[in-house]
C-alpha cells in the first residue's frame, strides 16, 4: 500500500481574490471560465468527456482548455457515460477533482448505477475514507428542437438520490459562480446548464428572434475567482403578490410573463434543488401566501411535488390558494409539438390567473 | 511479500523520501489523431492486404480457427476494379446495377435532406457519404423479412428496401404526414412493415435489443435473423458489450456491424480503442466469429454479409462485423468538421468512394458508362426532388402542418390513463383561455 495516495482532496485556499476585472461573458463562456479559473488554482482539477478535448465540446464550453492545460488534464473520452462516471470515481478516489462532462442530460442514465449506487454512496459506505469529488456538468432542457433524446430535464431522477447535490444556473453570472463552487465542493454534483439559454435568455416566445446576453445585467462577470454557495438561492424578483419557484431557463420565462401581466410576483430562482434554500423559500411564501412552482421536467414525481410538499408542511397556515405546479407533461419530449410541451407563457399565464383568484 | 517487479524491494524503499520508491514515473497515455486542421492527412499506417488475399472461410467455422479475419481486409474490387478473390459473389450485373442505383439514390436523398435543413425546413439531419455501401450491400445481401436494428445512418437500409421517400421525407420534415406524429428528431425513422426497428437517439442501443429479437427467433423455432449497425465510437458503451455477450452464450442468429468510418463527432477512432487493435477483434475475445471489411467496396460488404447470414441460419451463431470506411461529411448538420480533422483526409482516402468503385467495376464489365451513370444522378436527384416537394405539401417543421397539439398524449401508454387524459384537458383549457 503505497503512502503517496491520498484519500482526502484538500483544495487550494479559497479565500476571495481582491475584485477582479469584470466582462461581459455569455453562459458558455462564463462555464468555461470557472473551469479554467479552477485549473489554474488547483492542479487536482481535471476536464474529461466526450468531445471535450481537442475540440472543445459540441457546445465548445471546455474550448482552449486542453490547449492551455494540457491533455492529461482536459481530454477526450471514449463514448460510454457508465465508463466516465466510474473512471471519475476513480480518479476521485485517488485525490484528483474530476469536472466530467455527459454530452446531453438525456445520455445520463447509462451512468446511472456508477452516480447513485457508487458516486453518491462512497463516503457514506467508506464512513468518509473515500469520497467522489466530482462536478458532472451536462446541458439539459428543451427549446432546441432536439427531439426527446437532446431536451429531458432529469434533475428529479438525482434530487430523490442522496448523496448528490444538484445544481442549475440561470444567468452567466451564475453559471460561473455555482460551478467553481460545485468543483470546490468534496461532494458528488450535477450541474445542469440550461442549453436554451447557453447564448441568450429566452423568455418563452419561441417567434420571436433570439436574444443575446448583451447588455443583460447578470451577463457582467468577473474573470477570476469568486463563488456563490450551494444551497442559497436568489431573489430573482422581489414582490408581495405571490412567490414562484423556479430555476434555469423558467426563471426568464416567468420574469418576463410576470412583467407582461403586470403582476407583483415575488420571483425566486433555486439556483441548487440539493442543497435546498428552504429558508428563503418558506419566508417568501409567508410573506405572499401564494405559491406557483414551474419546471420544465415532467410533472409526477418531479421537483416540484418535493417542493409543494415541503412549502404546505412550513406555510399551511399562511397559504390563501392551493400551491400550483406549471411543469412539462408527462409524455416524451415532442419534436415538432415542442412548444406545445414547453411550459411557456401561455400556461404561466393562466396558472398565475388562476391562482390570484383562489 | 515477493518482489513482484524484480527490481529488488530494498533499494526502492531507500528512494529519495518522497514517494519512497526509485521508480520512473507513469505517464498517462491520450491518443492523438494522425492529422488534425492545418496538417496533410497521412494514411500510411494502413495496412491494405491486396483485394484478393483474404482467404474465404467455411460459415460453420469454429470462431477460434478464424481469428485472422478480425485483423485482415476482406476486399473483392481491386486497384483495376475487378472483382477479384475467394470472396467475390459474382452477381450477375443487374443486382450490380441495383446497387449503384441504390448507393447513388441514398447520396441524391442525402444531398437534397441535408440542402431542406439548410434551408430552414427541419432541424437537423446526417448524411452517410462515403458509407453507403456499408447499408445498401447489407440490405441486399440479407432476405427482406430479416430484422434490422440500425443506428442514425443506415438511411440507406430503407431506400434498398424500396420504402418510399415521401414518407421517410414526412418523418425529416416532422409534418402531418409524418406516421412517427412528428415526435422523433428527423432521420429517426421506424419502419416495422420495412423490418426496419425504431432508431433511438441514445446510442448503442439498439446492440442487445437485436440480439434479442434474434434469440426470440430462435426460441421460436423462426427462420428470420437479425443484424444491427453502429459506430465504431459507439462500440465503447457498455449495452455494445452487454450484447456480445448475450449474442456469445446463446449463439444468438445475429449479425452484429460497426461501421468503422474512423470519427465519432470528432474523436478519432483511438477513442473507441483503434491504436490497439481491430473493431473485429472484440469478438475473438467473446468467442465470436469476427470479419473485417473495406467497407467502400460494396461487393465486399455484400459477400461478407452472406457469409455472416448463412452462418446464422445454419445455427453456427453470431458474427461481428468491422466495416472499414470514412465519414466523408460532417457528422450531422450541427458540427463543422474543418474544426477538428485534416480538410485533406476524405481526399486522400485510401479505399476510395464507394459508389466511384462499383461504378468503374460495371464500366469495366461493359455493362455501364459515363453517360448512363449521368442519366442516372440526373433522374435520382428529380425523383428525390419531386418527393421533397410531394412531402412539402404536408408541411415542413415550425409552419403549423403538423400532427394536433393533443396527439402528443397519445401512445404514452396503450390506453391513456387519467392523468394524462387530465393534462391533455387542460392543455386544451388553458390554450383555448389564451384565445389560441
Ligand atoms: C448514449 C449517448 N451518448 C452520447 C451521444 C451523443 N452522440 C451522438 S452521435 C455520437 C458519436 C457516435 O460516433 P460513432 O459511434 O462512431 O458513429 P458515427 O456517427 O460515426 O456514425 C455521440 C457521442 C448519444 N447520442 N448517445
Ligand atoms: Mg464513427
Amino acid at each position: 500500500m503505497s503512502e503517496a495516495i491520498e484519500t482526502e482532496v484538500v483544495s487550494e485556499v479559497m479565500t476571495q481574490e481582491t475584485p477582479a476585472d469584470t466582462i461581459h461573458m455569455n453562459m458558455i463562456q462564463a462555464i468555461n471560465s470557472a473551469m479554467d479559473v479552477m485549473m489554474e488554482r488547483d492542479p487536482t482539477v481535471v476536464v474529461m468527456g466526450e468531445d471535450v478535448g481537442f475540440f472543445g465540446g459540441v457546445f465548445r464550453a471546455t474550448a482552449g482548455l486542453q490547449q492551455k492545460f494540457g491533455k492529461n488534464r482536459v481530454f477526450d473520452t471514449p463514448i460510454t457515460e457508465c465508463g466516465i462516471i466510474g473512471v471519475a470515481v476513480g480518479m476521485g478516489a485517488y485525490g484528483l477533482r474530476p469536472v466530467p462532462e455527459i454530452q446531453f442530460a438525456d445520455y445520463i442514465y447509462p451512468a446511472l448505477d456508477q452516480l447513485v449506487s457508487e458516486a453518491a454512496r462512497l463516503r457514506y459506505r467508506s464512513a468518509g475514507e473515500f469520497i467522489a469529488p466530482m462536478t458532472v456538468r451536462s446541458p439539459f432542457g428543451g427549446g432546441i428542437f432536439g427531439g426527446q433524446t437532446h431536451s429531458q430535464s432529469p434533475e428529479g431522477i438525482f434530487t430523490h438520490c442522496s448523496g448528490i447535490k444538484t445544481v442549475i444556473p440561470s444567468t452567466p453570472y451564475d453559471a460561473k459562480g455555482l460551478l467553481i463552487a460545485a468543483i470546490e465542493d468534496n461532494d458528488p454534483t450535477l450541474f445542469f446548464e440550461p442549453k436554451r439559454i447557453y447564448n441568450g435568455p429566452f423568455d418563452g416566445h419561441y417567434d420571436t428572434p433570439a436574444t443575446s446576453w448583451a447588455g443583460h445585467a447578470d451577463a457582467q462577470v468577473p474573470t477570476g475567482y469568486y463563488r456563490i454557495p450551494l444551497g442559497k438561492a436568489r431573489i430573482a424578483r422581489a414582490g408581495g403578490a405571490l412567490t414562484i419557484l423556479c430555476y434555469g431557463t423558467m426563471v426568464h420565462v416567468v420574469e418576463d410573463t410576470v412583467k407582461t401581466l403586470g403582476i407583483d410576483a415575488e420571483i425566486v430562482d433555486l439556483r441548487s434543488l440539493v442543497p435546498l434554500d428552504i429558508d428563503t423559500i418558506e419566508a417568501s411564501v409567508k410573506k405572499t401566501g401564494r405559491c406557483l412552482i414551474v419546471h420544465e421536467a415532467t410533472r409526477t414525481s418531479g421537483f416540484g411535488a418535493e417542493l409543494s410538499a415541503q412549502v404546505q408542511e412550513r406555510c399551511f397556515y399562511h397559504l390563501e390558494a392551493p400551491i400550483a405546479r406549471v411543469t412539462g407533461f408527462d409524455t416524451p419530449y415532442p419534436h415538432s409539438l415542442e412548444w406545445a410541451y414547453f411550459p411557456g407563457p401561455v400556461r404561466i399565464r393562466e396558472a398565475i390567473n388562476k391562482i390570484m383568484k383562489d | 511479500m515477493s518482489d513482484p517487479t524484480g527490481s529488488g524491494g530494498v533499494d526502492r524503499q531507500a528512494g529519495d523520501g518522497q514517494t519512497g520508491r526509485n521508480l520512473p514515473p507513469l505517464r498517462l497515455h491520450v491518443p492523438e489523431p494522425p492529422a488534425r486542421p492545418g496538417e496533410s492527412a497521412d494514411f500510411t499506417h494502413f495496412e491494405i492486404p491486396a483485394a484478393d488475399a483474404a482467404p474465404r472461410p467455411d460459415e460453420a467455422a469454429q470462431p477460434g480457427a478464424i481469428r485472422d479475419m478480425a485483423y485482415g481486409l476482406i476486399r473483392v474490387l481491386d486497384e483495376e476494379d475487378a472483382a477479384v478473390g475467394a470472396w467475390n459473389p459474382k452477381l450477375p450485373p443487374e443486382t450490380l446495377l441495383r446497387m449503384l442505383r441504390y448507393m447513388a439514390l441514398t447520396r441524391a436523398f442525402d444531398a437534397r435532406m441535408f440542402r431542406a435543413q439548410r434551408q430552414g425546413k427541419t432541424s437537423f439531419y446526417m448524411k452517410s457519404t462515403g458509407e453507403e455501401a456499408v447499408s445498401i450491400g447489407a440490405a441486399l445481401a440479407l432476405s427482406r423479412d430479416d430484422m434490422c436494428f440500425p443506428s442514425y445512418r443506415q438511411q440507406g437500409i430503407l431506400l434498398a428496401r424500396d420504402w418510399p421517400l415521401v414518407d421517410m421525407m414526412n418523418q425529416i420534415y416532422s409534418n402531418k404526414g409524418d406516421r412517427l406524429k412528428g415526435r422523433q428528431l428527423p432521420i429517426m425513422y421506424s419502419a416495422r412493415e420495412a423490418g426496419f426497428f425504431s432508431i433511438s437517439g441514445n446510442l448503442t442501443t439498439q446492440y442487445p435489443q437485436a440480439v434479442g429479437w434474434a434469440m426470440a427467433s430462435a426460441a421460436r423455432g423462426d427462420t428470420r435473423i437479425a443484424a444491427t449497425w453502429c459506430g465504431e465510437g459507439s462500440t465503447a458503451e457498455g449495452d455494445f458489450h452487454s450484447a456480445c455477450t448475450f449474442a456469445s452464450v446463446y449463439r444468438a442468429p445475429v449479425i452484429m456491424n460497426v461501421v468503422n468510418n474512423q470519427w465519432a463527432i470528432s474523436s478519432f477512432s483511438g477513442f473507441a480503442g483503434a491504436e490497439a487493435t481491430t473493431f473485429a477483434a472484440r469478438a475473438v475475445g467473446y468467442g465470436i466469429a469476427g470479419l473485417r471489411v473495406d467497407g467502400n467496396d460494396i461487393l465486399a460488404v455484400y459477400a461478407a454479409t452472406r457469409w455472416a447470414a448463412d452462418r446464422a441460419r445454419s445455427n453456427a451463431g453470431p458474427t461481428l462485423i468491422e466495416h472499414f470506411t470514412y465519414r466523408v461529411e460532417g457528422h450531422s448538420t450541427s458540427d463543422d468538421p474543418t474544426a477538428y480533422r485534416s480538410v485533406e483526409e476524405s481526399s486522400l482516402w485510401p479505399l476510395g468512394d464507394p459508389i466511384a468503385r462499383l461504378k468503374a467495376h460495371c464500366i469495366t464489365l461493359g455493362i455501364w458508362d459515363e453517360d448512363s451513370h449521368a442519366v442516372m444522378d440526373k433522374e435520382l436527384a428529380e425523383l428525390v426532388r419531386d418527393a421533397a416537394r410531394e412531402a412539402e405539401k404536408n408541411g415542413i417543421l415550425g409552419h403549423g402542418l403538423h400532427h394536433p397539439m393533443e396527439s402528443m398524449f397519445e401512445d404514452v401508454f396503450e390506453e391513456m390513463p387519467p392523468h394524462l387524459k387530465e393534462q391533455q384537458q387542460q392543455m386544451l383549457d388553458e390554450w383555448k383561455a389564451a384565445g389560441l
